[in-house]
């Protein structure tokens, strides 16, 4: 294939749409984002000004960043994010298993169905969802017909990791499926015959062997879920708030674009540290390309 | 030798693999093995060979018990295999692709098989480098298989499988990926380990001469069933059928009518050639094919004087030297093509014969077979 070592006019394919449109609406809001965050609002006739900035007024959004609320809140995105990304993984690893051995002209509709949901805005999405879960909904009713329930499904951490799974799941079956897909099953089968029993067989030789879609799959769901706002806020209420919703509320009903900008860079640093992670585990694996 | 009366015999001592009236059938309606009874005995380096598709492989994994058979049993050394996971049986398998695992060094490969079934750890360490020095790795051992060779790779395979001390190693098409010349390499070596080791190894191949060069004895499959079951000389010598002489190795078949029939001879009118008598002792129907191997003909410029030769003049259409021999295409009078291997004696002129040249072709009646089948 040709580089740019042999061919210095492969670098004239950066002069296209695709790239001044990443400038203009990603890099250089980017930017101002990062201006902003060293910004603080001027103050105008001893009024705080609403559209007016006093730029590189130092590190008070940073500062302001560290209260405890603010750190306990981003303690909580962590965790639940960390909370959903186990359970997608531990629910969609069966789920790519089953469709890569499944008879092949069941294949495409087994992924079909994976990915259907993206067919259906995610606000319509989580409102169904709601319809499903709240107290007087599906499940909560028909408990209700056999004497059970209601169980408290949503406004509580369990709707909010409900939700980011159920949203999320087929970030983690795709990358998982490609992976199994491609897995020469004749591994698993020397494995067996060597004397390995199926569960040795899966932790020697299936786990590592899967480990790059499975690594694919979690930074997939782990860096969307650090940045949820909407369904934390509609399956869980104001008392499940992560990081997103402080974020979202400083952009919008506060008003505080700068503190919101502080934020919103200190949420990507920690993606950045979860991409640092994945670089590091693929530089130490072992002959399996992660 | 019909397969329900040997399945209902008592195994022979030095049995240690018994199939009987095995088949499998897979979803969908294809039958891959199709009621297939043998016995394979204590220590012998068995091929079974066949095109592809005629179901050796699936024979071969049902034997390791990566596939179930449909029905039918398979004994090894006298037990009943049916309801024994592949983990459980004395067998074990050199995989076509090797399958060595890609992220384990060459020693951990090797020692897989040992450590999941809880050998302790310095016998393991002690075997796998008995194992390594066996097939002549144990340079290597610290090595990742994306570091080395096909060869190399098939070596570890094959430590992999015999660190186990199997009863019977099963090889899977084991030279097929491997180039030419290494491929004469790793047969010698092959042998040279069944005769160390000791155990029996079941081979399956597509190719002949890797089967004749290394089996003592050979089973010839097509469409799922067995065609014949003998060594390699008495396949070359004596198929039984128009496929086996095929298959194995280059062969003329000259289709004829029967005429009559003798006790133990028949009467074929041959197109070409005439009325021959041909000794016999298989019942036959209304046609036969004459076979007869390349290198049994003989081409001379002059009618033969012998009286006893098949002879019939032909006219040579192609001739390709290949240094040692030539093969030369001759047509008999009606058309039909025979090949004929020719030694080139002689440093001038080759095989003696150009295109286009009429000539004599002749053979010993008793260099040539009656089939039947």
């Amino acid at each position: 294939m040709e580089d740019w070592k042999t061919n210095r006019n492969v670098f004239w394919t950066l002069a296209t749409p695709g790239t001044l449109w990443l400038i203009a609406f990603f890099l250089v809001p980017l930017a101002f984002l990062f201006v902003l965050s060293f910004s603080s609002k001027a103050m105008i006739d001893g009024q705080i000004s609403i559209n007016q900035y006093d730029y590189f007024s130092g590190l008070t959004n940073y500062l302001r960043s560290f209260n405890p609320d603010i750190v306990s809140i981003f303690i909580r995105t962590l965790w639940w994010s960390a909370l959903a990304t186990l359970a997608c993984l531990i629910i969609a690893y069966p789920i790519a298993f089953g469709i890569c051995f499944a008879p092949d002209r069941w294949r495409p509709l087994l992924l079909m169905l994976i990915v259907l949901p993206f067919w259906i805005n995610l606000l319509i999405r989580t409102y169904a969802l709601m319809a499903v879960l709240r107290d007087n909904g599906l499940v909560n009713s028909a408990l209700g017909a056999v004497g059970l329930g209601p169980l408290p499904l949503m406004n509580n951490t369990f709707g909010v990791i409900f939700g980011l799974v159920y949203v999320y799941m087929p970030f983690m079956v795709l990358p998982l499926y490609a992976t199994i897909e491609r897995l020469d099953k004749s591994f698993l089968e020397a494995s067996l015959d060597l004397g390995g029993t199926q569960f040795q067989t899966f932790r020697n030789i299936t786990l590592p062997l899967t480990m790059p879609g499975i690594v694919t799959g979690v930074v997939l769901v782990f860096i969307p879920c650090l940045g949820t706002f909407l369904t934390s806020e509609l399956l869980g209420g104001t008392s499940s708030w992560m990081i997103g919703n402080v974020i979202q509320s400083q952009f919008g009903p506060a008003n505080d674009w700068p503190f919101g900008s502080a934020l919103s860079l200190l949420l990507m640093y920690a993606t950045f540290a979860v991409l640092a992670v994945r670089a590091f585990l693929s530089r130490n694996s072992k002959g399996v390309d992660v | 030798m019909s397969s329900a009366n040997m399945s209902d015999a008592p195994p022979s001592p030095d049995t240690i693999v018994s199939i009987r009236n095995v088949s499998k059938r897979f979803p969908g309606g294809v039958t891959a093995v199709d009621d297939i009874s043998f016995d394979i005995a204590q220590n012998e380096f068995f091929a079974l060979l066949g095109p592809s598709g005629c179901g050796k492989t699936t024979l071969l994994r049902m034997i390791s018990g990566l596939e179930t058979p449909t029905s039918g049993q398979i004994l090894i050394d006298g037990q009943d295999m049916s309801l024994t996971p592949p983990n459980k049986r004395p067998t074990n398998m050199v995989f076509q692709s090797y399958a060595v695992f890609p992220h384990m060094t060459v020693a951990d490969n090797v020692a897989y098989g040992l450590r999941v079934t809880g050998v302790a750890e310095d016998e393991t360490k002690r075997r796998v480098g008995e194992a390594l020095e066996m097939v002549k790795l144990s340079h290597l051992a610290q090595r990742k298989p994306d570091q080395m060779s096909g060869g190399q790779r098939q070596r570890v395979a094959l430590a992999r499988a015999l660190v186990k001390r199997p009863k019977v190693l099963l090889l899977d098409e084991p030279l097929s990926a491997l180039d030419a010349k290494l491929r004469d390499d790793m047969r010698m070596e092959l042998t040279r380990l069944q005769e160390t080791v000791g155990i029996t190894f079941i081979i399956v191949t597509h190719d002949q001469d890797e089967a004749l060069s290394m089996a003592t004895r050979i089973a010839v499959m097509d469409k799922g069933a067995v065609q014949q079951i003998a060594t390699p000389a008495e396949l070359y010598e004596h198929p039984k059928s128009r496929f086996v002489a095929d298959f194995i190795g280059k062969v003329n078949l000259i289709e004829g009518r029967v005429v009559s029939k003798k006790p133990n001879a028949v009467v074929l009118d041959v197109p070409s050639i005439g009325k021959m008598e041909m000794a016999t002792k298989d019942l036959v129907g209304e046609t036969a094919a004459i076979a007869v191997r390349p290198e049994k003909l003989k081409i001379t410029k002059s009618e033969p004087k012998d009286a006893k030769l098949v002879k019939v003049k032909v006219a040579i259409r192609d001739v390709a030297y290949y240094g040692d021999t030539s093969d030369v295409v001759a047509s008999l009078p009606d058309g039909q093509d025979l090949y004929v291997t020719v030694q080139n004696e002689s440093r001038e002129g080759g095989s003696g014969v150009e295109r286009g040249d009429k000539v004599w072709m002749s053979w010993e009646p008793k260099d040539s077979l009656l089939l039947t089948e």
